[in-house]
């Protein structure tokens, strides 16, 4: 339970740590927080020739409101993240997700953007990357790019980093106006691997009335998963879900509460169709798609009250 | 693979030690320098034994490399006690309060205690929950761990004079006491 032999490196600058980095090319690792890279190098399970720590860079340890959103950098820990009352304004999703990253010790040592490296999909930040539509930034000397989520997470623990590539920040899209989000999971204990979870976005008119609703499932495949499903509750008006939506909602929209519910019910079901969970000795496939399906409605339901309690605030 | 000239200033006192990039800091603490008060479980972040506090953050000394910590300060368990050996209130409300048994997780629970009670001196029931819940304890069943945070809000507090939490009221147990638990 020891790591491997490698030479460790420890730049002082990006610059100097992209070249470190293009040097050591498919031999190299980046270090920053290590919560889930050292336990893969004390079990052996990654044997990389050369380590490069980021942890002297504290240029990237930056949280930025951008034009649209939040800028991460790649040694910003998730402790200061959930703290930082912009990112949470900008996008609530963050904070409500970090809070179910491990615990509130490994949160202060891991990064934001060593987890989406790392592309676990058991991961809830990887799942909050690709359900806002969010990039990450990759540098390597001469060379800047930003990378889609979509196209980021290429498999399990897979990203699109290339060797030679330092992630040196991430962008998360700031919540619209009439917006909810809302992020459950299941695990059996608090801060363990969840057993399955579904982060929401839902979005409003000022009718009250959805206009799109997505989810995202974690431990539900080999990279994150989203699931469109608008077309299950389009138009209808979330009349039920809260006080400030049910005064301004009267008379709006034709359909009644009771097609709303049934609209979230099969929303649910669509996402949970979409999962592929697998057997492994902490729950059965058939039970994980089960959880994602009641989390989903939870999820979903609480991200609507939530854009809805925006609508009422905005009248 | 070069050895790395790292400095710590460990509870106070500036500490140098020749190591390879691939030491960890809980091996760095206890082998290079000799402070065994930080205990190793599982190595690789579950445990919570290892904890020390880093800047005084507390973090995984097994989950961090000694070179990165090169030029931060650490506090381990052996610098939690006053420098006359008074135990902190948090030891004496471990002690008190029965909140160890074979001692093995302990460090890490006092690390993290400390931490907790300074960033949030009257914690709730779920933020106790919550900010215990990376450490592993296989012997008490928790019950007189979280007595313990209590206890130890209390004596911080100043309201250290009445006897632990929910106990009859009496003279307070210091450390040297508990050996008589069963008596």
């Amino acid at each position: 339970m020891k790591p491997p032999p490698f030479e460790y490196h420890a730049p002082r600058s990006v610059a100097e740590a992209m070249e470190v980095l293009a040097a050591a090319g498919p031999e190299g690792k980046v270090l920053a927080g290590g919560q889930s890279l050292i336990p893969l190098l004390n079990m052996r399970l990654v044997a990389p020739g050369h380590l490069v720590d980021v942890n002297r860079l504290t240029e990237l340890d930056t949280v930025e409101a951008e034009p649209g959103g939040v800028r991460v950098g790649a040694l910003a820990r998730h402790a200061r993240v959930e703290r930082s009352a912009g990112a949470a304004a900008a996008q609530p999703l963050l904070r409500q997700a970090l809070r179910l990253v491990a615990h509130p010790v490994i949160r202060n040592r891991g990064t934001v953007v060593g987890s989406l490296v790392h592309a676990d999909p058991a991961a809830e930040l990887p799942a909050v990357l690709a359900l806002l539509g969010g990039s990450v930034r990759l540098a390597r000397p001469g060379a800047v790019r930003d990378v889609p989520a979509a196209g980021f997470f290429t498999g399990p623990l897979e990203s699109a980093a290339e060797p030679g590539e330092l992630a040196v920040s991430a962008f998360f899209p700031a919540l619209g106006p009439r917006c909810g989000t809302a992020f459950h999971e299941v695990a059996r204990r608090h801060g363990d691997y969840a057993l399955a979870g579904v982060a929401a976005l839902v979005s409003l008119d000022d009718g009250l009335r959805v206009t799109a609703a997505r989810a995202v499932c974690v431990s539900a495949g080999p990279v994150p998963v989203v699931v469109d499903v608008t077309g299950h509750v389009a138009g209808t008006s979330p009349a039920v879900v809260s006080g400030a939506a049910v005064s301004g909602a009267a008379g709006t929209g034709t359909s009644g509460a009771g097609a709303f519910a049934d609209g979230w019910a099969a929303a649910a079901r669509a996402v949970a169709g979409r999962v592929e969970p697998e057997d492994d000795i902490h729950a059965s496939a058939a039970y994980r798609r089960h959880l994602t399906c009641v989390l989903a409605e939870r999820a979903l339901r609480e991200a609507a009250a939530s854009a809805a309690d925006d609508v009422g605030t905005r009248r | 693979m070069t050895n790395i000239a790292v400095t710590l200033t460990v509870n106070g006192v500036v500490r140098r030690a020749e190591v390879p990039g691939r030491r960890l800091l809980s091996d760095c603490l206890r082998h290079d320098l000799g402070l065994t008060g930080t205990h190793v479980g599982c190595e690789h972040g579950v445990c919570g034994c290892c904890t020390v506090l880093l800047d005084g953050e507390p973090v995984r000394s097994c989950l961090t490399l000694a070179a990165t910590a090169d030029g931060h300060e650490i506090t381990t368990v052996e610098g939690l006690a006053g420098p006359d050996g008074e135990p902190s209130p948090v030891q004496r409300a471990f002690a008190e309060c029965h909140g160890l048994q074979c001692g093995f997780c302990t460090p890490g629970f006092l690390c993290t205690v400390t931490a907790l009670l300074r960033d949030n001196p009257a914690p709730s029931e779920e933020e106790v929950l919550e900010g215990l819940s990376g450490n592993l304890c296989r012997c008490t069943g928790y019950q007189n761990i979280v007595r313990s945070v209590r206890r130890a809000a209390e004596l911080i507090a100043g309201k250290g004079d009445g006897g632990p939490a929910g106990w009859p009221s009496g003279p307070v147990r210091t450390s040297g006491d508990t050996g008589a638990e069963g008596a």
